[in-house]
């Protein structure tokens, strides 16, 4: 049988997959590359980030500062080495973005121009308008289309890894248009493949954020590293989860409570509004619970207010955020302030990868969302995913086309029988199966709704016991899933089934992590141990798969360079 | 009103057994003034017809996949709202002027093709090192070209097009409008590449500024603008005497 065969295979195209097949081809002329996404590459959902990218380059900043302001906003979980790396190639990626034509907002004088963003201490978030992510993909999606060593597969869907071995050495892939099954070998496997927000059922991300890279290398037997680590951005839309950015709050905008009061003084006194997002976001739950939040449809909400601004600012720093109000909530934010509530929106944990984007197994790398380099910790502050997809899929680009460079490739027999045992199983569990009487919609949906309830921004021992006992039940009934559509042609159904059973194993080991911290830390706020615990927890969780749904746990120590664990106020 | 429900009408199709496309009918609850037709759809394939295909994504209209015909005119269903709709009925379709795939789901590999042959990248005839920092460029500069750097890819401006719908070979406005977005960028010099793609391609004469593309935009571009600009290039670049005639 006849296979795809590339140097390097990037699975996912937004911002990191499509640096690392940019970088991976500038390292290396030579090298080929495929790219394989289960949406056209610009649907991907880089495309809703909006307030921005951070990076220390004004002549008022340094990499000091944007390193401690990660590492402190981290809740002391980053790696050091590695947030010290990052911060130094952050402003350089900025550049290349530019030089690939990202319409950057301006200064004066024409350079690029930078805001306010939550946990920063100076200002240092580059940005385009309210719609920086758009502008960043479209912008080096469009760049990549430049460069004819990277070949594209769009809209298909990977399925399985390909280890032979120990060795990543390609992807079994479903194309969704026709239904066929194809082997695509490399000698080098990129993971880009973004978040897994969709476990939640209120989330900002987009229905294709469901931990497929995650799943698909926690199951060849790579590590998922602190998974526990869920992020909730404090200003979603009640009722649809659509993200208003925290540049809204970098401009100026307040936070109130149904008191018409600016509450984050009793929390974060010296940031207010400019706090970082695991710490607004339990403000604002503790607030709610204390009665001082509004009521309405959809629960407890706050008031984000910008009309103070005035029209002119709003227009031309936030204008997206006017449209988004207008069209889903039906206000004018310069006469109305904005219904907001936290919501999931990051996940801090990802595939188990060094600074090179290297992850346990020869071979396969990780960047982006599906990746933990350790650069975000505890808690990620907001414009700082922006570049690290930037700098970290090009270091992964870049060390995935050394590696191909002396590689061998994939050997034909084994690829073939794994093609074959893949799409059989693909093919038995679903296509072709007889009886069942589950739905793949309520199991989604009630796993969504347990994982808002369990693991949302406070978490306890029974809440989580409890969500772990769930979602072996609800494994249980997937077993049990019948599809309406067999169909090969488009068939979503399938798909949706096949992130479902992705989405059921990475939300386990969010639960099972968590479980086992028992203490409070970044984003895992645990209401029975309210405190950090450097003695017993200043490390990694790092979670292997095993015959049942509870990983098996290590923990491995944080990289410590020159800043010492202090208390985290602001 | 708990118990208020809209009908959806959505089209099927599926090439292994149908000849041609079918309307088929479902009874979807409205409970909130908030939902969108794109909410519908999901109520109907998580809870009555797991078959219906269609793509989505960020349901907050940037992503650019649900682009459909919502009762014959292009929208993207996360932004077509059924309060707007009912308590008549919402006929789904999949977008005019594009091969069928199935379903709501039409084949856009055209416009992938016709988005790579105008260049849309930044083309400069000497590239600044990245250690002489960012391409100076004002906020008045990006007002040139903010609006086509806006398009979202949605195709919903082909859909509504008469010139495409009668030739494929069309570039289009979508892909006019992202030629325009790098003309007319500051720290682009890539003009002369682009304008034989452009102005030379089939159609962009017969348009017509019928205008349909623009109205249809949920981005607020201007695609019309930019064929009719490019048209005016194209022209001016043969009438003057010095105009580069390679």
């Amino acid at each position: 049988m006849d296979f795809e065969s590339y140097d390097v295979l990037v699975v996912g195209g937004g911002l990191a997959g499509i640096r690392a097949a940019i970088a991976a081809v500038e390292a290396n002329p030579n090298v080929r590359v495929g790219m394989v996404s289960k949406v056209y590459p610009m649907r991907s959902h880089t495309v809703s980030a909006e307030g921005g990218a951070a990076a220390a380059l004004g002549p008022g900043d340094s990499f000091e500062t944007h390193a401690f302001d990660t590492i402190k906003g981290s809740d002391y979980l980053a790696d050091q080495d590695v947030v010290e790396a990052f911060v130094r190639e952050a402003p350089v990626e900025i550049i290349q973005m530019e030089h690939w034509g990202c319409p950057w907002s301006r200064n004066p004088d024409g350079t690029i121009a930078v805001r306010p963003f939550g946990g920063m201490s100076t200002w240092r978030t580059c940005f385009a308008a309210d719609k920086t992510g758009f502008h960043m993909l479209h912008a080096v999606f469009q760049t990549s289309l430049k460069y004819p060593q990277i070949i594209r597969h769009d809209e298909a869907f990977v399925t399985k890894l390909l280890i032979e071995d120990s060795r990543c050495v390609g992807v079994v892939a479903l194309d969704i248009k026709t239904g066929r099954f194809d082997a695509i070998t490399a000698k080098s496997v990129i993971l880009a493949t973004g978040g897994v927000g969709r476990v939640y059922a209120f989330t900002t991300n987009g229905n294709i954020c469901t931990g497929d890279g995650m799943a698909l290398a926690y199951r060849a037997g790579a590590g998922l590293k602190d998974m526990e680590m869920v992020q909730f951005h404090p200003t979603g839309l009640p009722f649809t989860g659509i993200l208003i950015t925290e540049a809204v709050r970098g401009e100026g905008g307040y936070l109130l409570n149904k008191d018409g009061e600016r509450f984050l003084k009793r929390y974060v006194p010296n940031k207010m509004e400019l706090g970082p997002r695991d710490i607004i976001s339990r403000a604002m739950v503790t607030e709610f619970e204390e009665g001082r939040g509004f009521e309405g449809p959809h629960g407890k909400y706050m008031h984000l207010d910008v009309r103070h601004l005035g029209e002119k600012v709003i227009d031309r720093k936030l204008p997206f955020m006017r449209e988004l109000g207008r069209e889903y909530v039906g206000i004018d934010i310069v006469k109305e302030p904005i219904p907001v509530r936290p919501v999931q929106h990051y996940e801090m944990g990802g595939v188990d990868a060094n600074i090179s984007g290297e992850t346990e197994i020869l071979g396969l790398y990780a960047a982006g969302e599906c990746a933990n380099v350790g650069l975000n910790g505890g808690n990620r502050l907001g414009s700082n995913s922006l570049p690290e997809c930037l700098v970290f899929g090009a270091a992964a680009g870049r060390a995935a086309a050394h590696y191909a460079a002396t590689a061998k490739p994939a050997t034909a027999n084994p690829v073939d029988a794994m093609l074959w045992d893949e799409a059989r199983r693909v093919e038995s569990d679903y296509l072709e199966k007889k009886g069942g009487n589950e739905r793949i919609g309520p199991i989604r949906e009630e796993m969504q709704h347990e994982m808002d309830a369990g693991a949302g921004v406070f978490r306890n021992k029974e809440g989580l016991s409890r969500l772990a006992r769930n979602l072996g039940g609800l494994r249980e009934r997937f077993e049990k899933v019948k599809v309406d559509d067999t169909s090969r042609t488009f068939n979503t159904e399938i798909i949706a089934a096949l992130e479902l059973d992705f989405m059921l194993e990475v939300a386990s080991v969010i639960v099972f992590s968590g479980l086992a911290r028992e203490e409070s830390r970044g984003a895992h706020a645990r209401r029975d141990f309210p405190e950090r615990d450097d003695e017993h927890f200043l490390k990694h969780t790092v979670a292997y798969h095993t015959n049942t749904l509870a990983p098996r746990l290590e923990y491995r120590d944080v990289h410590i360079t020159e800043y010492q664990p202090q208390a985290r106020s602001y | 009103m708990a118990d208020k429900t809209i009908t959806v009408r959505a089209a099927r199709f599926d090439p292994e057994h149908d000849k041609e496309p079918r309307l088929q009918s479902y009874e979807v609850p409205f409970y909130d003034e908030s939902m969108v037709v794109l909410d519908a759809l999901n109520h109907i394939k998580n809870h009555i017809d797991g078959s219906l295909s269609y793509r989505w994504s960020c349901r907050m209209g940037i992503c650019g996949s649900c682009g459909m015909m919502v009762n014959g005119t292009p929208k993207l269903t996360c932004n077509a709202f059924l309060r707007d709709y009912w308590p008549r009925p919402v006929v789904v379709q999949p977008l005019n002027n594009f091969p069928l795939i199935r379903d709501l789901v039409i084949d856009m590999d055209d416009f992938m093709h016709k988005l790579k042959s105008i260049k849309p990248w930044i083309i400069r005839k000497q590239e600044l090192p990245l250690g002489a920092g960012e391409h100076r460029q004002t906020n008045e500069q990006i007002d040139d070209f903010r609006q086509f750097s806006e398009c979202i890819n949605c195709m919903l401006c082909y859909a509504a097009c008469p010139i495409y719908g009668l030739n494929e070979e069309f570039l289009g406005p979508a892909a006019t409008a992202l030629a325009r977005r790098y003309n007319l960028d500051s720290r682009d010099e890539g003009l002369k590449d682009r304008l034989p793609v452009v102005a030379e391609a089939e159609g962009i004469w017969e348009c017509s500024f019928v205008g349909e593309c623009s109205v249809v935009c949920p981005k607020g571009v201007d695609p019309a603008k930019a064929i009719q600009q490019t048209k005016l290039d194209t022209t001016m670049r043969f009438v003057l005497p010095y105009g580069n005639r390679e």
